[in-house]
Parts: structure tokens; sequence; C-alpha cells
């Protein structure tokens, strides 16, 4: 039997990077806040701290800072004909778990999406035509524009510290970032990092063909910084231990660097670790949430009332949350109807390899997550597309994350898997080849959907996540296209060897690609293709708000921590210029 | 790599001196007698602390990847026949070789049986609800086997078909063991439930594991692999050095088990478990 405890204004389901900004927006207004978390309360002293925080072993491969799969993990098949089968180790993403959320472990790489992205449905029939598109693609316009989010990316970016070059300032080309960025009111807040060696034969080479390499955006600091909120952070080493880990420095922008502190002083705030929301509770019209079920780490079960109810989960958790708790149409297949769990989306991930001969040397290991050189000339719809066959594109980088060696030892097609003939490549190739990061867009499409699996249960005895996807043949042909480029950017580069892997289908579970899953609560400005509203509330229950990026329509050439930090604050705005002050519908339905 | 001793130091090498106590100006000098450079690591800007043991270890020039000493390795998961075939199984996965220590020298077998002895070998980070269906390979691994069950029945099993062919592993020549691997790896018949290729491809990958994990792990023994490409390990400043283009760094490697004389300490107890 549930404990029924005192009723809040607001119950903020997971305490990552948007759960903690709305919690600290909505406390500091004035607002009662309770913020549940399941996994535990960690600080950068003394959790984060050297030498036990790098460890390749229970980081990268054992995944330490991870949701508990073992409890809560996915199910998974590639299309209907198959039967979802649980993803028993975590490999091809890392939802992570814990106070800070994923964000705790990201590599930094903070970019905004641009103007085209919001409204990719309407520009691509603009200038391509309606029968361009192949038909099993159901992208979508966002409801939000460019324009209207841009004082909410100046914001999340201020409140990061984000080192990078301006390329747009209000409409001016600026020499030295990307010219193709949509225009920004304001310049990053600290200057990019210094260049990594592969960064910049990756400049030149670029430059050379004509291209426009720049300084990837970074919230791995350039300089010390001290951000709105009066918190300090450090200047980034380039320790090479970034995504999968979490940053000893102060120097990687996480909730513990940029917000916790100011948000854990706050006495409207109360965060509850260790609780693991089983569901959002509704009254008997199914039109109003009265707040939330959850079981503590001791096995106790509560209900929190409160009147207003923010999931702000990692994206597949946020559609397991609607799913469980009745909120929304699921979406069928079959059909086309229904939403929630529809347009899951995810990005599509080439690399490309340039193997140098042995003077050249590298340094793979010096490193910080987000300090590339790339460029955006084959993004979006930077380019033109006609004759194609396919919209989207990737950023094509000189991405230098890391050269921990369990998982970094490059190798050239034709090596043996072990063995001396492995050996010697491994030895050979370490430190003289540069990996490129081509970072392709995802496009929805009927066939790819997260429901509830029918047979799989979590410890508590809840039906997991089901998903279903594969790579829609669009971004197949994107990939293969761009990594194309990718491989002249290589071969100018002076390389020995160059050797393009464009992404290929099937979809795999087993491989790491990327923790960039989105879609399956998507907004919309039609109820009958989003599940929340341009605000991200919920179209069926208003008192319900879903923010993650489960919104996504589609994903764009970008990693997506950017525009989710700039929608949160669109919806910090929202609750409390709007919602708050009235509560009901924020759009009439 | 090269010793800083060797008179054929490259011109692009150089030894850094770092750690937060020792206060160096920026400083590059050429060293009399030879084409090598020395610098050391001034403080970046943001005067950011590194509390790690090694940082006040001052500079180690970094030493050749030679054979570390052979440690005897007390096994706990394994049985007596079991190491029969680990032992040489490993040395012919990384051999040693004139670039450094194989397998065997660098502890992987002690690595894999204190993996599999531990919280790893029990299931840690394995979902393990039924129903057992065998799906696609994107899918990913779907038997019931925890990694020691797994282990313990190939290798029963591996045990049993040599024995029918005559000679147990540890005797046969390098080239029938490297035969009798890729049959494993390649043929994927049945070990007692186990797919021979399953089994090939974990033992291959935890190998693979304890030759570049943290040597408090049991593997990796001195650092060899580290030496070996030239991977500085734990230590994680390079603010100063990351603009030094195309200049090799070389820096004795730094575990996590360090303590400040530069011995490492081996914790095989530690579990790579969740936080």
């Amino acid at each position: 039997m549930a404990q029924r405890l005192k009723e809040v204004d607001v119950v903020v389901i997971g305490v990552g990077m948007v759960g903690s900004i709305l919690a600290k927006e909505l406390a500091a207004a004035g607002y009662k806040v309770v913020g549940l978390e399941r996994g535990s309360t960690r600080f950068t002293v003394p959790e984060f701290q050297s030498p036990g925080i790098h460890d390749e072993l229970r980081f990268d491969v054992r995944k330490a800072l991870m949701q508990d799969n073992t409890r809560e993990p996915v199910t998974f098949r590639n299309n209907t004909s198959q039967t979802g089968l649980p993803v028993r180790r975590w490999e091809s993403f890392l939802p992570g778990t814990g106070l800070g959320g994923s964000m705790v472990h990201w590599n930094g790489q903070t970019f905004r999406f641009q103007a085209n992205d919001f409204e990719l449905a309407t520009r691509t029939r603009e200038r391509y035509g309606k029968g361009f598109l192949d038909p099993d693609l159901t992208i979508q316009d966002w409801g939000v524009t460019y324009d209207e989010l841009e004082p909410h990316y100046d914001r999340f970016e201020y409140l990061l510290g984000t080192s990078g070059k301006a390329g747009n300032l209000k409409g001016q080309i600026q020499p030295g970032g990307d010219p193709h960025e949509s225009p920004r009111s304001r310049d990053y807040p600290t200057p990019p990092q210094k260049e990594h060696y592969s960064g910049a034969l990756f400049r030149k080479a670029a430059t050379s063909l004509g291209y426009h390499p720049f300084p990837q955006p970074s919230s791995n600091l350039s300089q010390p910084y001290t951000n709105p909120e009066g918190l300090k952070m450090n200047t980034c080493v380039f320790c090479g231990f970034c995504e999968r880990y979490a940053c000893e420095h102060y120097a990687k922008s996480t909730p513990q660097t940029f917000i916790l502190p100011v948000l854990l002083a706050n006495s409207n705030f109360e965060l509850r670790t260790g609780c693991q929301v089983q569901r959002i509770n509704l009254d008997s019209t199914k039109k109003r949430a009265t707040g939330v079920t959850y079981i503590d780490n001791a096995g106790r079960e509560f209900e929190q009332p409160a009147s207003l109810v923010i999931t702000s989960l990692f994206a597949i958790n946020n559609i397991r949350m609607l799913l469980l708790s009745g909120i929304g149409k699921p979406y069928d297949p079959g059909t086309g109807k229904g939403v929630v769990g529809r347009n899951y989306a995810y990005q599509t991930m080439s690399t490309v390899a340039s193997f140098f001969d042995e003077d050249v040397i590298i340094n793979p290991f010096m490193a910080s997550g987000a300090s590339g050189t790339m460029i955006n000339d084959y993004a979006g719809d930077n380019f033109d597309h006609s004759g194609l066959g396919f919209i989207g594109g990737a950023f094509i980088g000189a991405v230098n994350t890391n050269g921990r060696p369990i998982q970094y030892h490059p190798t050239p097609p034709g090596t043996p898997a072990w063995g001396k003939g492995w050996k010697d490549a491994v030895v050979k190739h370490y430190n003289h080849t540069i990996m490129f990061s081509l970072h392709g867009s995802s496009t929805s499409q009927k066939q790819n959907y997260a429901d509830l699996d029918p047979t799989y249960k979590d410890a508590w005895g809840q039906p997991l996540l089901r998903i279903t996807f594969d790579f829609p043949k669009n971004d197949l042909k994107m990939a293969e296209y761009v990594t194309a480029r990718g491989v002249e950017i290589g071969k100018a580069m002076g390389a020995k060897q160059v050797v393009g892997s464009p992404r290929k289908g099937p979809y795999t579970t087993q491989i790491y690609q990327t923790t960039h899953n989105t879609g399956g609560t998507v907004m919309g400005n039609d109820p009958s293709t989003s599940v929340v509203n341009r605000y991200l509330q919920s179209w069926d229950v208003p008192n319900v708000f879903v923010i993650g990026a489960s919104v996504y329509p589609q994903n764009a050439s970008w990693n997506p921590t950017g525009t989710l930090g700039a929608l949160t604050y669109w919806v910090a705005d929202a609750l409390k210029n709007k919602y708050l002050k009235n509560p009901g519908h924020l759009v009439s339905t | 790599m090269k010793s800083p001793s060797t008179p054929n130091v490259t011109r692009r090498s150089f030894v850094v001196s770092a750690g937060a106590a020792t206060v160096v100006p920026p400083a590059v000098a050429l060293v009399a007698g030879s084409a090598q450079v020395a610098a050391a690591a001034a403080p970046h800007p943001a005067k950011v602390p590194t509390p790690t043991p090694a940082a006040a270890a001052a500079s180690v020039p970094v030493q050749a990847a030679k054979p570390p000493k052979p440690e005897p390795t007390v096994y706990l998961f394994f049985n007596v026949a079991e190491v029969q075939f680990i032992e040489p199984a490993c040395e012919r996965l990384i051999p040693a070789d004139e670039s450094g220590a194989g397998a065997l020298a660098a502890g992987v077998p002690n690595y894999l049986d204190k993996q599999l002895g531990g919280a790893w070998g029990a299931g840690e980070r394995l979902y393990r609800s039924g129903p057992w269906i065998q799906g696609t390979a994107s899918q990913g691994y779907q038997l019931p086997f925890t990694p020691a069950e797994l282990f313990r029945t190939a290798l029963r099993a591996i045990h049993t078909d040599l024995a029918k062919r005559g000679s147990p592993f540890n005797e046969l020549s390098a080239e029938a063991q490297d035969d009798y691997l890729k049959s494993l790896e390649k043929d994927n018949h049945d070990l007692d439930g186990v797919p021979s290729g399953v089994f090939f491809d974990m033992l291959l990958k935890m190998t693979i594991e304890g030759f570049f994990s943290d040597p408090v792990y049991g593997g990796n023994r001195d650092m060899v692999a580290w030496r070996m490409i030239g991977f500085p390990g734990a230590y994680a400043d390079y603010y100063e050095a990351i603009d030094r283009h195309g200049v090799k760094f070389e820096r004795e490697p730094m575990s996590i088990g360090e303590d400040g004389h530069g011995h490492v300490h081996v914790h095989p107890e530690i579990p790579a478990s969740v936080g």
C-alpha cells in the first residue's frame, strides 16, 4: 500500500540536465518542487576524482555510469516480423543514471540545429518538390522555429560556458566560425579550445578543398568561466577521459557544475534519490494528472501528489513513462494511427579512418570530448540534394575524443583479429591514425517506433520498452554520399591509406554508435501526429510536460543536447509566464 | 618506442616532466650530444589541481617495453586443466614478439581468472531474465550463461574434444594451437550448448581487455601494453602538450594504482562494478 505524501506544486521525474534546470527555474519562482531521481547522489568531489575516474575498464567497457540494465533494459528488433529481445548488455547507446543524468558522461559537443531543421517538412517540399521524399518517411515540422528558440540557445550556452567561435552574428558572417549556422545574437561565452593535431591537418585539407572548417563548439571549457548562476568552472586539460566518464576538473559542463549547487541551496526544492517512478497517476477523467507513484531503494511505495508533473527523462524513458501511465494514444505501425512511440529516430554515424606513416605523430590520448575541427558543408540542407535521392547530411570532423586502448586501437581492413598480425598492426597504427566522425541526420519513418514489450519485464514487474528500428534507406544513401566526401578530405590530408565506413544496415544494438535516441513523444502543432504541443505540454493531460530529445520529430546532423537545452529554457519561459499563471491548455486543440 | 637514452632518438620526441609539485617554467632545450628535446609542462592557466599520486612522482623517462618479471599467478577460478588451455590460448591471441610482451607475460590469464571469479563472471551488468530465444546478430547475446558458466562449460567441452584428438592444447605446436583457435572462431561448433564462436569472441575480447586495462586488474603487468603503443595511462594533463603538433609525447605511463614511488599495487579484487 502506497504511503501518500503531502502535495507539492511540481514533481520532476529525473534530475538530469532538463530536470535540474527546470527545477531551479520553478523553485526560484517560488514553487515547491520535488525532484525524483532513480540513481544516486554524486558530485565532482568526491565521486568523480582521479585517479579512480581514469579507469577504462570500469567506465568504458563495463559502463559503470549507465542505467542499470540488469533491472531496466529495453527490448529490440529490426522490424515487426521479428520478436523483440532484451538488449542484455548496453552497447549501441548508453543512457545514464544518477544525479545529473546522462549529461554527466557526455562529450560536451554543444550544437545548435539550423533554422531549416525546425521546418524540415515544409522547407524540403518547397525546395525539392512534393514527390522528392520516400513515402515511408514521416518527417514533420517542429511547431517551434529557430528564431523563437534563439534566445534560449543563447541562455543555455552561457549557462554552460560553451567554447566556440561564432560564424554568423545577427546575419554577419564571421571569419573562422561556421558560415552555415543560423544567426546568433552574440558570440560563444568562451573562445574555442586548443586545436589537436588531427584538427589542424583536417583544417588544412578541408580548406584546400574549398570547405569551411571551424572549431567544434565544446562544453569542455577553454578558460575559467563563471556562469550567470554564479558558478565557477575550470579549463579543460585534455585528459582524454570524457565521454562515459565524469569530469574531475569542473571543466566539463554538467548539472554538477552549472546548476545543481544553486538548485540544492533553494529550500523550495527537495531532491529524493533512489526513487523509481512507476507511473504518473491520472484522475478518473484521464485528463488530469494527480501526481506520481514511486518505489524507493528499500522497496517502499509512495504516492507523491502534485499539481504539475514534468517528465524529464532520457528520451526512451520518457516514451515508456507515458506508455506506463496511459497518457496519449500508443502508435500502431499497421494503421499509422496513434502517437506515443511514433517517429523514434536515432543518428546515422559513419567514420573515415586515415592511416599515416609512422613519422606523423597524432597523440590520440590528448583529447577533450569536443575539441574537434569540422565542416558543415555536407550537413543538413547546406548542399543541393537535387538528384541525390535523399535529404539530410552529416557534419564531417576530425573529432579526436580519446586514445583509450581497450576500445581504441585502429587497424586497416585486412588486419587479422588476433595473433602477431593484429599486434603488429596495433603497434604500427595506434599513434598514426586520424578518425573522422560523420555525424548524420536521422529521418523518421512509419516502420520505426517504440511500444511496451509484451513479454519482458523490469525488476519492478513492469513491461520493458520495445524499440523497433532500422535505418531508413534515405539515411543509408546519405551516409554513402557524405562518407565519400570524408574520404576525399582524408586523402587531401596526405594519409597513406584512407578507409571510409559509411553506416550500413541492419541497425545493430551490438556496436556503439551514439547515445542520441530521439522521438517517440514528438512535438508539433497537430495532435494527430504529435504527443506534445509546441510548449512540450501533453495534448491529452495538460498538467503533464514531457521534455527530452523524445520530442524531436526527427533528428538533425548534430548532437542533440544544445537543442534540448534551448527547449528546456523555452518550456521554463512558457511555464513561468503562461501556464502557471493560468493552468490549462497552452494551445487549443 | 625508443628509450630516451638511445642515441638515435627522433627529433620529434621529447620527454615531459610534469606535476603540480614541479613548477618549472616552459622550457625547450636541446640536450647535448643528441637531438632529443626536453620540455617541461608548466601549470596551465586554470591552475586546476592534479590530485594524483603521480603528480608528486615528477619526471620518469619512459622505459622500453621489456617483458616484466614473471609473477606466479594464484588461480582462484580456473582449475589446472583449464589453465592448460587458457595460458597458451591467450599467448597465441597476443603473442610475445619484438614489439614487447605477449598476453602471458602481461598477466592476462590472471586478469581473466579474477574477472571470471568475481562479479563480472557472475553476470554483472547482464540482464538475466528469460525467455531465452536466439535472435539476430543485431539483437546480440541471448544465452542464459553467465561469463563464468560460459567459460566453464566451453572449456570442459574443449578439454574433452582435445582428449579425443590425443593432445592437450598446451602440448600442441603454435601452428596447431592457432588452427584449433581458428576452428573455434570460424566453425562455430557446439560446446555443450555454447556456440564456439561466442566463446572465442568472449575470450578474445577479455584478452584484449586484460592486455590494455589498468594493471590494478591483474593484467598489463608493468604497463607493458601501454609502453608498447605509447599510451600514458591514467596520466591525464596535456594542456601544454596538445598544441605541440606532431611531437611524440614520451613519459612513463601511470596506473591508477600507483603510489608516489611509481610502484603499481595490484588490486585484483577491485570490481569493475556499478558506481
